[in-house]
This record gives structure tokens, C-alpha cells and sequence, in this order.
């Protein structure tokens, strides 16, 4: 217990040095780490502790990052007052999704398609409204002051990001700990079994979903504000929820450091690969090739640890 | 717009376009209801189908329709041999493992194809693509006609072949109940990997009656597969009738809703009609359980 | 240890800087050796739905550099070689950033890119932050360039300048014919290219008597195009007017030709498909098509020599390959004219350059709040399997043909 505490203060407190001893592209990269975290950890919420796969969480992000854009670009809106009608919008929309998808009764690989349904159905709707300026997308001006939520330097952008993946962290060791995520989980094993026992599996269900939608607007948002630019297929892309699944299966769904983990090492590998690709001369594109390797490295990693990366650290079982 | 000859004429190129849509559904939900896995290569593998029968036209000079039965005959073994190789062997039975498994494989594929055969849009050039019939407001292309009734065809065989043999019949019943189906001897591992094969075969054959009228870049199948999914939840996931008539369906939503909402809030048609068959009747129009 | 604001010198840099200028007075032997290679850094997407454009821009920028390094490099600055650094942005934002910090890390004097829009928009503005000069090799949105970003410059004509130019042309061509074309039907990508482009087109083909029908918006990708050409057929406009990528253009071509929907002309605005390929592969199909789009200057010598040597290769010579080596071209200009890659001495002499650029049909460029004032697009028709410049007057290299012929 106190070895794991240990762990963690360490950590954090590698992470919170870190920037001050790389470069700003590391301090970026540090940056972008974390925000894959916290936005995979919205993911494992819901996929991972919950069991409720998911293939379109995109639609929480991109909606967060309308709301804060659109608030702040077309009503004037202080960014920062912005974030939280963000997050709501996320919940709300989880809270929809969930409610009309649960009450339908659907699990399973169906939950997950339809999620994907709603998120092509907004990314449609973004490109064709006016409100989002339809395919020309969203501009923020530049003006990189604290009060913006812009900064002038990485290293701030660097620990929000740290702070909300942090924040993330907190709610699923949170979930371990206490009874609602017990009953995701009891939920997540076996749901007719979890009903049995007397849990309300669907009110359960739409709070998680509308929790892991409130969270993945946060990113969303977050994203705007350091990109300055999104469009609909920015925002509500299926890369993106590739993206979250990935890292939270990849590191270990349902666990509390899955995602950071599947983060750390899916950036290490990205970066690792292209990098490599570039010092090999212009001509011949072998580009394709650090892409090639990382998709092989994702088959290996997932064939040799069926539990994702988590698995390593589990404990072995005692035998009686 | 409403003119009725226009939506007649929307209606038949509906039918037609759903033709190709029926295949990639058929292997899609053929994989799903066996394996029950949501296969994420599916969209490559159609990519790789494609330059298969583009490099035979190029290199060979070997019609499309020629080659369909060699190429529908090479997916099966290259779906076969992938899922023996990699998918069943890497993914420890567990049904989330395969999906990233695949998703990583379609990765691979892609890139790999990017690599070996470049980012140029190909096409095939059929002397009898310019060629069509008239029916009132409608121009049917002769090619998109042949891969109707090519696409009917092999349903139907399929269809005889699932109901009639007994590799078909187990399959079925490994679809239906895996373990009992093991219990009675049948190999299960094996029927999977045919399974897998099968489904591929469907996209060999798919891509040779796409080609004539469509074009092939690393990148090209992934477009099918994204209403391939609508279809085989219309459908039912798991059911083959499902997906044939699913696939008509929506070939004939996507016509009319283009026709009526302007193509691009059309494709909204797809996505809603996919919402509200989970909503209102999840296991589809033919599924059983949900 | 707090970070400093970047407008300063950075700790890291002033040790680098100070060691440096120790070491080159302690060993002056030194000063008289090959000078720092200039890096220039060059984001594309050369994986990804849209590979093929950003390997083509690759190609034109790094037989640029070549070609730069083979006259003798920058010469004001003592013969400096130029040395390109190639990132891929995986067609995403947060990776053409990740790359753009990367280089800047790595010293990069300036930057091209990015081929989409998007990514443009946010490599430049990331490139701002350090002031160094972003030169956007294609990227339609005029997002780009009116953000009051001082690094940001576009040499090619944004699509403002684009329609204006094909509007005056198509009313010529209209005029010469009789004024036989009195509608129009726009299709377009749904993106922001393609939305942009057409919503102008719909403002101003009044203008020269011609009425849009409708706007016919579509995705990218779009499965098969037989519904747009019913509604077409339907619509019987004179015109067929395109704003898409290269895919969907060419589909829509092909399923038009197939259906045989018969109209007076097709005139795209940076029609994504209108190239060598296209018309040598589909010369039926291809015929009488006209596409105002980024050209190269037909009569140009070197740019008939730089399309020898890129067919030489097995490529095509498409806009991309031209644009992004024109970019360098400028870039190396402005080196050379500023005598130094120092970011704000380069930025001053970018936007003063006046420089002509040898293989467009441009005029010297002129920079005003980063758009070059002086770019102007070619507007081409495909005649007899080969690809004809028709207008402006100066660089046109045959006469339009308009109305086609029925089919």
C-alpha cells in the first residue's frame, strides 16, 4: 500500500520536474502524453470499469469543443467559463446517448456501434450548420494570455494537462475505492447477475456515461484552446476514439493506470518510429514503414499481454 | 426533385449501388456472428482485394469479371491463412483482443500498401463501362448491373452453401452455440478460420465488381466498410438474409435521402436509420438475439 | 529554474550562442570553413488519406533543395547549404505541431507545409511562437492568412483570387460563345475548401449572367456519385462547376461521362483531379473538361525541364510538386537577400520579397498580410489527351473550346 503511494508521489513529482529539464518539442510531447491519458481515462470509465465499450467517445470531445468555441468565438464567453458549460454539454450528451441506448436495452458490440452512429451523426450535423461554420471550421484568435486560456509558454499547457490527467487518475482510484464503481464492476461481470443483486444497472449506466462524456468534453475544450482551430472532422473524427480505446486497452482497461500507460507507450512508439523514418532520405518514402512497425508492435503487444500492459504489474495469485 | 421518374430512377441506382453493399455486409456479419468479433481489417482487406484484381488487369490484362473467381478463391485462402496465423492464434480467445488485433492489422495493411504500391489513385479502364440501359429517367452503367446480379448470385449460392453442406451446417452451429458445437466434435478453431476465410472471399468478390466502376487507393475501402457496419445491425448482426436484404435497404436510403436532402445531409439517412434499428429493434430486421 | 518568455534569448540558446563565439574567436581557423547548412523544415502528410499529396510536395521541395545546393547554395551567406528536415503530419494537428516544435528544437530556419488547411493553420500558428517564418505551400482556407500572424506567408493564390480569376474567364469564354451558358450547378466537397469555394462561386456568377442552380455538397469520400448526376441530369444546367479532391472528381467525371449527362462545359475551381493522370488515363471522359487551378507557366523553360526530370522519376508533375519547390525557391531568395537565416531578417526579407517566381505564371510577389498579392491560378483545358493553359493571354498555350460537342 505505502509502496504504491510512494510510487505515485514520485512520479508526480518526475512529471512536474520534467518540463523544466527538456526542451519545449519534449515539454509538448509531455503535453500531448497526458491529454491522451485523460481523455483514455474518460474512456476507461465507462469501457473499462463499466464494460460499456464504446467506438464513438469522440462525440463527448468534439462536443466539448464546439461548446467552448462557440461560446467564446460567436457569444464573446470567457474561455475559462466556457470549460465548465463544456463539460456540461459533454454530460448532457452522455446522459442522451445513454438514456436512449440503455433503455433500448442494448450491450455489447450494439452499444459500441451506436455510439459510433451518434458521433457520424454530429460530425455530419457540424459540417452542414451554420452555428459551427459547417466545413470552414472554427477559428480562435491568438492572443496568449493566462485570462485567454492560451499561454505563451508549453510548460503551462503542459501542467493542465498533467492536472487533468492527475484529476483523472484521482476519479478512477476513486471508482476502486467506493461503491459506485463496485457496482460498475459488478455490473461490468455480469450484468443480469449485478440486476439480481438488486442494482439499478440502468441508472448506474447513465451516470457513468454521463461522468465519462463530462470528462471527455474537458479535452475537448483543452484541445481547442491549444490548437486554436477545429473543424468537423477535427472534432468528431473516428480518430480520436481509436485513439482513447487504444491507449486504455492497450495499457489495461478497467484498471486505474491503464491509460497513462497505454499513453506513454503508444507516444513512445508514434514518436520513435517517425522519427526514425525521417533521418532515412527524402526520396523514398518509407514513411509508411514507421506506421507499418507501430501497427505490428500494437499486434505483438496485445497478442503477448492479453490484459494490456497493466498485466505486467499484476501480483501473482497466491496458490493456497 | 419529387418528380416520381427521378425517384424511380433513385430508386433503381439504389439497388444497384446496394448490390456491392450486400458483400461487404455478408463478410462482415458472417465474421460477427460466428467469431463475435466486429472485424476492423475489413476495410483493408477490400483495399487489398482491389489492387489484387487492378494489378491482374494492369499486369496480365485480365477482365475483372474474368478474375472473379480466382480472386474470391485467393481471399479465401489469404483470410484463412490470416486468421490461423495471427487472429486466432494472438488473440487468446478473448473477444477485445481481436478487435485491437484487427485494428492493428488494418494499420499494417494500409501502410504496408502505401509502401509497396504508393498513394496513386488507380483505376481500371473495361471497354464496356460506358455502356448502359435506359430505363425512363434512369441510366443504369452496365457494370453496376452485372455486380447486381453478381452480387444476387453469390448470395444465393452462399446462402445454399450455409443451408446445404455440412461445413455450412457447422458453422451455423458454431454461430448458434459454440460450445455445444465443440461437444460434438466439431472443430471449432477451424471453423473459424473458414469463417474468416469466407468473409473475405466476400470482399474478393466485391472488389472485382467495384472495380470497373471505382477506383483503388490505400485507402479506399474503409468506405465501404462504415456502411457495411449500418447494414449488418439492420440487418441483424449475424444474419445473413439480414445483410442481403439490409444491404438493398440502404443503398436505396442513401439514393433518396441524396436525392431529397442534398447528398450530404443524406448521408445523415444512414447514420439515423442505424439509431433508430438499435433503438426500436436492436437485433435488426432478421437477428435473434440481441 | 523559471522558464523564460520566449521573445528573449533562451538560457539554452545564450550558453550555445556565447560558446560559439568563444570558439570561433579562440580558433579563427574556423570562420574559414563550410558554413551551417540552413535547415528548413517541411511538414506533409505523406501518410493517410491523402499520402500521394503530401509525397508529391516532398518531392517538389526536396528537388528544390537539391537544385538550390547544386547552383551553390545561399550564396550571401558564404555558399550555405540548404538541409531539409522532413516531418510527416499524419494528416493531424496535434502531430504537424509535435513536428513543428521538433524542428524548431532542431534549428530550423523556416518551415513549409502542410498541404490541408487544418493542419497549416495550426503548424503556423505553433511556428509563431518562435517567429519563425511559415511558408504555406497549399492550404485553400483564408483562415490562413488573416489571423495577423507576422510568420505566415502564402505564395500561391488563396481561393478568393481563384474564383475572381475563373469567373472573368468563364464570362470571356461564355461571351466568345454566344453566352450560351446561363446556369450552373456547383458540386463541392463538404470540407472547408470546397464549402468556401463554392458559396463565392454562387455570389458572383450573377455577375457574368450566370445563375447557380444549386450547390450540391458531398463527403469526402463519396461512394459513387450516380444520385448527384440524376439530380444534375434533372437540373439540366449549362455548367457543371467542381470544387473537390482529386477521388471525387474524377468519379464524378467518369459517372457523368457514363451517364452521358450532356451540359455546354465543365468548369472547375481547383478541380483536385485535373491532371496528367487524369487526362492520359481518361481521355473520353477527361475531354473539353476545364479547371482553373495552381499551373505551372507552359512556356517557362525550367518548368518544362523540371517536368521532365520528375516524369523521369515515374511521377506526375501535379501542383503539388512545382508549389512546394517554388516555395523553396522563395525561401532561398529571401536567404539570400537578407545574407543571414536570423528569424526576424528572414521574415523582414519574405515580406519584402518582390521575387519572380521562374516556373508559375505569376507576377513578383507581394506580400500583404502574408497572402503574396501576385500569385494568380492558370486556367487549363483538357484538348486532345494533353493538358492546354487557356488563360491569362500571356501563358496561354491554345484557344478554349467551349461549348463540347454533345456526347
Amino acid at each position: 500500500m505505502n509502496r504504491q503511494a510512494l510510487f505515485c508521489a514520485l512520479g508526480l513529482a518526475a512529471a512536474v520536474i520534467y518540463p523544466l529539464l527538456v526542451p519545449n518539442y519534449l515539454v509538448n510531447v509531455g503535453m500531448m502524453v497526458f491529454f491522451a491519458a485523460f481523455i483514455g481515462q474518460s474512456w476507461n470509465i465507462a469501457g473499462g470499469f463499466a464494460g460499456q465499450t464504446s467506438f464513438g467517445h469522440v462525440v463527448f470531445f468534439g462536443t466539448g469543443a464546439y461548446t467552448s468555441t462557440i461560446l467564446q468565438v460567436t457569444y464573446g464567453w470567457n474561455p475559462w467559463l466556457a470549460w465548465p458549460a463544456a463539460m456540461l454539454a459533454g454530460g448532457i450528451v452522455g446522459w442522451v446517448i445513454a438514456f436512449l441506448s440503455f433503455r433500448a436495452g442494448l450491450r455489447g458490440s450494439y452499444f459500441a456501434l451506436i455510439t459510433l452512429a451518434f458521433a457520424e451523426v454530429f460530425r455530419i450535423l457540424a459540417n452542414s450548420v451554420p452555428v459551427t461554420r459547417g466545413g470552414l471550421g472554427m477559428l480562435i484568435k491568438a492572443d496568449p494570455r493566462p485570462i485567454n486560456f492560451q499561454f505563451k509558454d508549453p510548460i503551462w499547457i503542459y501542467y493542465i494537462a498533467l492536472a487533468l490527467c492527475v484529476i483523472s487518475l484521482l476519479i478512477a482510484w476513486r471508482l476502486t475505492r467506493n461503491r459506485f464503481g463496485a457496482r460498475l464492476v459488478a455490473i461490468r461481470e455480469n450484468e443480469d447477475a449485478a440486476r439480481a443483486l438488486g442494482i439499478d444497472v440502468f441508472a448506474e449506466k447513465v451516470k457513468v456515461l454521463t461522468l465519462s462524456g463530462a470528462m471527455c468534453a474537458a479535452g475537448g475544450t483543452f484541445y481547442a484552446q491549444k490548437y486554436l482551430y477545429i473543424d468537423p472532422n477535427i472534432a468528431f473524427g473516428v480518430d480520436k476514439s481509436v485513439e482513447m480505446l487504444l491507449v486504455s486497452m492497450v495499457g489495461g482497461a478497467g484498471t486505474i493506470f491503464g491509460p497513462l500507460i497505454g499513453s506513454v507507450t503508444l507516444t513512445v512508439i508514434n514518436e520513435v518510429t517517425r522519427a526514425a523514418a525521417s533521418v532515412v532520405p527524402a526520396l523514398k518514402n518509407v514513411q509508411p514503414l514507421s506506421l507499418v512497425v507501430y501497427g505490428i508492435m500494437l499486434v505483438l503487444i496485445v497478442a503477448r499481454l492479453p490484459d494490456g500492459l497493466m498485466g505486467l504489474f499484476r501480483r501473482k495469485p497466491r496458490h493456497a | 426533385m419529387l418528380d416520381p421518374q427521378i425517384i424511380f430512377a433513385g430508386v433503381l441506382n439504389g439497388l444497384l449501388a446496394g448490390g456491392i453493399y450486400v458483400l461487404v455486409a455478408v463478410g462482415l456479419t458472417l465474421i460477427y456472428g460466428v467469431l463475435h468479433i466486429i472485424n476492423f481489417a475489413h476495410g483493408s482487406l477490400l483495399m487489398l482485394a482491389m489492387y489484387a484484381v487492378f494489378w491482374l488487369w494492369r499486369l496480365v490484362g485480365v477482365d475483372p469479371y474474368v478474375a472473379l473467381p480466382l480472386v474470391t478463391a485467393g481471399a479465401f485462402v489469404f483470410g484463412f491463412v490470416l486468421y490461423r496465423l495471427v487472429i486466432g492464434r494472438f488473440s487468446h480467445g478473448r473477444d477485445e483482443n481481436i478487435l485491437l488485433i484487427t485494428l492493428g492489422l488494418s494499420i499494417v495493411i494500409d501502410n504496408a500498401a502505401l509502401l509497396f504500391f504508393g498513394g496513386d489513385t488507380q483505376t481500371i479502364d473495361v471497354p464496356y463501362a460506358g455502356s448502359f440501359v435506359e430505363l425512363g429517367a434512369a441510366f443504369l452503367p452496365l457494370p453496376k448491373l452485372i455486380s447486381f446480379g453478381a452480387s444476387l448470385l453469390i448470395c444465393v449460392v452462399l446462402g445454399l452453401y450455409m443451408a446445404k453442406s455440412d461445413t455450412g451446417k457447422a458453422i451455423r452451429a458454431v454461430a448458434k452455440e459454440r460450445q455445444g458445437a465443440r461437444l460434438v466434435g466439431i472443430d471449432v478453431d477451424n471453423i473459424f478460420a473458414i469463417s474468416y476465410g469466407i468473409g473475405i472471399a466476400c470482399l474478393g468478390a466485391a472488389a472485382c465488381l467495384l472495380m470497373p466502376t471505382y477506383y483503388v487507393t490505400p485507402t479506399s475501402g474503409h468506405a465501404f466498410v462504415l456502411v457495411a457496419f449500418t447494414i449488418v445491425v439492420l440487418g441483424g448482426m449475424g444474419s445473413f438474409i439480414g445483410a442481403a436484404v439490409g444491404g438493398f435497404i440502404i443503398g436505396i436510403t442513401e439514393a433518396l435521402g441524396g436525392l431529397l436532402l442534398g447528398e450530404q445531409l443524406g448521408q445523415i439517412g444512414i447514420s439515423l436509420i442505424f439509431i433508430l434499428i438499435l433503438l426500436l429493434k436492436p437485433t435488426g430486421l432478421f437477428g435473434s438475439k440481441a | 529554474m523559471k522558464k523564460q518568455n520566449n521573445n528573449s534569448v533562451s538560457r539554452r540558446d545564450f550558453v550555445a550562442g556565447t560558446t560559439a563565439l568563444a570558439g570561433s574567436l579562440a580558433f579563427p581557423a574556423i570562420l574559414g570553413a563550410q558554413p551551417a547548412a540552413v535547415k528548413v523544415g517541411m511538414i506533409h502528410p505523406v501518410t493517410g488519406f491523402v499520402a500521394y499529396n503530401g509525397q508529391q510536395s516532398r518531392l517538389g521541395g526536396t528537388m528544390a533543395v537539391e537544385d538550390v545546393n547544386k547552383a551553390g547554395g545561399i550564396k550571401s551567406m558564404g555558399g550555405a547549404k540548404l538541409e531539409a528536415l522532413l516531418g510527416d503530419s499524419q494528416s493531424k494537428v496535434e502531430v504537424g505541431v509535435a513536428e513543428v516544435e521538433k524542428m524548431n528544437e532542431q534549428g530550423v530556419a523556416a518551415y513549409i507545409g502542410c498541404f490541408q488547411s487544418p493542419v497549416g493553420i495550426a503548424a503556423s500558428q505553433a511556428a509563431s511562437k518562435y517567429n519563425t517564418p511559415f511558408l504555406i505551400d497549399v492550404g485553400a482556407s483564408d483562415l490562413i492568412v488573416n489571423r495577423g500572424l507576422k510568420n505566415v506567408f502564402r505564395l500561391k493564390p488563396g481561393f478568393g483570387v481563384c474564383v475572381d480569376d475563373g469567373i472573368a474567364t468563364l464570362g470571356a469564354i461564355n461571351k466568345a460563345a454566344g453566352g450560351v451558358a446561363k446556369s450552373a450547378v456547383i458540386v463541392h466537397e463538404s470540407g472547408e475548401f470546397g464549402t468556401g469555394t463554392a458559396k463565392l462561386l454562387q455570389d458572383k456568377l450573377p455577375s457574368i449572367g450566370i445563375e447557380a442552380k444549386e450547390l450540391i455538397a458531398h463527403d469526402n469520400p463519396t461512394r459513387n456519385f450516380d444520385n448527384i448526376a440524376l439530380r444534375i441530369r434533372s437540373l439540366a444546367p449549362d455548367i457543371v462547376m467542381m470544387s473537390n479532391y482529386g477521388n471525387e472528381y474524377m468519379l464524378l467525371a467518369r459517372t457523368l461521362y457514363q451517364q452521358k449527362v450532356n451540359v455546354a462545359g465543365f468548369y472547375s475551381i481547383l478541380g483536385g483531379g485535373f491532371n496528367y493522370k487524369f487526362v492520359k488515363e481518361m481521355p473520353d471522359v477527361s475531354q473539353y473538361m476545364m479547371d482553373v487551378n495552381h499551373w505551372f507557366n507552359p512556356k517557362s523553360e525550367k518548368a518544362q525541364a523540371l517536368k521532365k526530370r520528375v516524369e523521369a522519376t515515374g511521377a506526375l508533375f501535379t501542383f503539388e510538386v512545382y508549389l512546394t519547390y517554388t516555395n523553396v525557391m522563395l525561401l532561398a531568395d529571401s536567404l539570400e537577400r537578407a545574407g543571414s537565416a536570423e528569424k526576424a531578417k528572414l521574415t523582414d526579407a519574405l515580406a519584402s520579397s518582390t521575387f519572380k517566381a521562374e516556373l508559375m505564371p505569376y507576377g513578383p510577389t507581394k506580400f500583404v498580410n502574408g497572402q503574396n498579392q501576385g500569385g494568380k491560378p492558370g486556367v487549363m483545358q483538357s484538348l486532345k489527351g494533353d493538358i492546354e493553359v487557356i488563360a491569362p493571354a500571356e501563358f496561354a498555350s491554345a484557344k478554349a473550346v467551349f461549348p463540347k460537342p454533345k456526347l
